[in-house]
């Protein structure tokens, strides 16, 4: 068991990954030579050396689709997108040809690829480097998209994401590199598709992932000294999504919030939301609530950027509202 | 650094070219023919609704189908766009299962999951026809990264229309190849219209082959009604992509003899191009060129014409006699690995 940041973890991970499967490579703008924009690819051109640690030009339609290609003749390359906003110039390689080759061609290929790209408003980026569009490619059968919230996690979960023979889209986020937590030592890959309760709770359930599960933590700490107590369920896989561990927290707790980080109209907490009418209908004692980022491109000055962003004080409110309304 | 020298096109290529025995020819012709008899066949089939959707044709670029085919060898690897029923048949595919496909058939080569434009065989290494334009060239330059990547000597084609040299994709990845120094061809069968907007309506470098001298990369055209012209031209670029691992960029010309697809009449064609058209059919003009070398009598042209028709006849009764899929394999191929939590519910199921 060692303690080590989000980026750390991410960053051994790869490492192990590489030195145990030689067709196992890394890819992507800036992360050789520069050693990565966020520096989770250091060290790793000096140890493996250019041919398996791609320096791409600044092409991402280009260098996303040639790692499909490479994957197709059964190469495990592992992509790098500096953040997920840039992802929107590779939409056609991911959408239309990493998630299609499979089932377009009647099972004769498959892609075992990983995307890895951090999302995240909060670094004063403006309005086209703040996104959370992980929904995108949530809706997109054919691809999973993984979205750790630890350390541990993300180490687990992107060595499952590598050894698993589907394209995977791997939800980073800015605001968690330098988080610290505990990752065991032999670590086993991470089950794709499970969420986790993360905090049990008795009075409402908070569902989030991501940076949002630990805004929710925050949330939930403040809650319990006005004795409330929320149980929180971190997706951690947005597709396939756990339906059932949503379902069966809520069965408990009679209310949920849900606390996303992208916009509400049509976001991942609509699907949340849908899934808790649909499953624990008889259970609700109160309207399902989401906690988003306001409809607004990000603006750059500060106060106007906090304003927008979801906080533990917005959940914590909307907490409070969702259990009133209850009316226990 | 690569040269950025481009060679004169369609004449000189036409001069050079080896003579080949005249079974080859004959060969070729036949392949010809049986692309030419299948396309007619699968348009006929199309209008008795036996195919749905899109449904591109290569009648008009059979002579470039069978040249750039006859250039790679069985290990080599070959990604096409949507009009790639000739290019599935050059590459050895049974007729068979290429008309299979058209109709949706699990006989198929995608098992009835791709349809006209996304045949795809590991065997024959035919990886893909796609249907969004530009979408191959990324992922042809990635398996030529992985072809580089593990050391093989095979080499990559890529086939586009000409209409796709204006797109991103086109010059991201012959950025990359020439950068990467990847075994690849890149081959541009123009045949003047994307749908129905011209070559020199759309593209401001309507020599298309001359674009790969912004990255360095050697380049050629050649007359895609000839075969062994383009079977030539192709071999060389191939060779070098294996013996140098550099990658070319090859242009065809040749007619589009019908419309975009079997549903565009083409009415944006003149009277005179259609005359024009005509004139330049490469099949005719092949079985005239090799019946004044004395290389195809009456006699064979008979047969193969009989040959190619039982042919194309038995792969429309094998494809109508064959099974669709089973509805129960609907959720067999949306992912490799299963997954926990995947959905395997049909439109009126609740999801608990």
């Amino acid at each position: 068991m060692a303690t080590m940041t989000y980026r750390q973890a991410l960053r051994d991970t790869l490492r192990d990954e590489m030195l145990r499967d030689e067709n196992v490579f890394v890819m992507g703008e800036e992360i050789g030579v520069f050693e990565g924009s966020y520096k989770i690819t250091e060290g790793l051109l000096t140890e493996f050396g250019p041919r398996r640690v791609r320096d791409t030009p600044i092409a991402e339609e280009g260098f996303v689709g040639a790692a499909i290609g490479a994957a197709m003749l059964g190469l495990r390359p592992v992509v790098e997108i500096m953040t997920i906003n840039f992802s929107l110039l590779a939409l056609d390689q991911i959408v239309n040809h990493a998630a299609k080759i499979y089932g377009m061609f009647g099972g004769q290929c498959n892609v075992p690829m990983v995307i890895r790209t951090p999302g995240g408003g909060g670094q004063q980026l403006g309005a086209t480097h703040s996104q959370n569009v992980e929904l995108f490619y949530s809706f997109i059968p054919g691809l999973k998209v993984l979205a750790p919230s630890t350390p541990a996690e993300a180490s687990a979960m992107l060595r499952a994401a590598i050894r698993d023979d589907d394209p995977v889209l791997f939800l980073e986020n800015l605001a968690l590199y330098n988080t610290r937590g505990e990752v065991p030592d032999d670590l086993e890959p991470a089950e794709i598709g499970r969420a986790a309760v993360t905090r049990p709770g008795t009075d409402v359930t908070i569902v989030a992932y991501s940076r949002m599960a630990h805004v929710a933590a925050e949330a939930a700490e403040k809650l319990a000294t006005d004795g409330i107590s929320a149980e929180i369920v971190d997706l951690r896989s947005l597709r396939p999504l756990d339906r059932e561990t949503v379902v069966e927290s809520v069965r408990r707790t009679g209310c949920a919030v849900v606390a996303e980080d992208d916009w509400l109209t049509y976001g991942i907490g609509a699907e949340i939301a849908a899934t808790i009418q649909e499953g624990a209908f008889d259970w609700l004692d109160a309207p399902v609530r989401r906690v988003a980022m306001a409809e607004v491109p990000l603006p750059y000055s500060k106060p106007l950027e906090l304003a927008a962003l979801p906080s533990a004080e917005s959940l914590v409110t909307a907490v409070r509202d969702t259990v009133r309304a209850t009316g226990r | 650094m690569g040269d950025t020298r481009t060679r004169t096109p369609a004449r000189r290529a036409r001069t050079r070219k080896a003579r080949p025995e005249p079974e080859t020819l004959v060969a070729y012709y036949r392949q010809m023919l049986l692309i030419r008899r299948f396309e007619e066949r699968a348009a006929r089939a199309y209008t008795e609704a036996k195919i749905g959707g899109y449904c591109h044709l290569n009648l008009g670029e059979e002579a470039t189908v069978t040249g750039l085919m006859a250039a790679l060898e069985p290990r080599d690897y070959l990604f096409t766009n949507y009009r790639e029923h000739g290019y599935a048949l050059a590459r050895g595919i049974d007729a068979r299962r290429v008309m299979a496909e058209l109709y949706g058939r699990s006989t198929g080569v995608s098992k009835g999951w791709g349809g006209s434009m996304h045949m795809f065989d590991l065997e024959a290494r035919l990886l893909g026809g796609y249907g969004i334009v530009g979408g191959q060239l990324p992922l042809a330059t990635g398996a030529a990264l992985a072809v580089s990547y593990k050391g093989g000597d095979e080499v990559v084609m890529c086939q586009m229309g000409d209409g796709t040299t204006n797109i991103g994709a086109f010059h991201e990845s012959l950025n990359m190849a020439a950068l990467w120094d990847l075994p690849i061809v890149f081959v541009v069968v123009n045949n003047g219209l994307g749908m129905g907007t011209t070559v020199e309506a759309s593209s401001a470098e309507p020599e298309l082959y001359r674009r790969a001298s912004a990255y360095r990369m050697e380049s050629a055209r050649v007359d895609g009604t000839d075969a062994v012209a383009v079977r030539e031209a192709a071999r060389e670029a191939v060779e070098r992509a294996r013996s140098e691992s550099k990658p070319f960029l090859l242009e065809t010309t040749s007619p589009r003899l019908r419309g975009h697809s079997v549903v565009d009449p083409a009415r944006y064609r003149t009277a005179e191009d259609k005359e024009a058209l005509k004139a330049a059919d490469p099949l005719a003009h092949f079985a005239l060129e090799l019946e004044e070398a004395g290389v195809l009598d009456a006699e064979t042209r008979e047969k193969l014409d009989a040959e190619v028709k039982a042919e194309v006849d038995d792969a429309a009764a094998f494809a109508d006699d064959s099974p669709y899929p089973d509805v129960s394999t609907l959720f067999d191929y949306t992912y490799a690995t299963p997954v926990r939590g995947e959905s395997r519910r049909l439109p009126a199921d609740p999801v608990f």
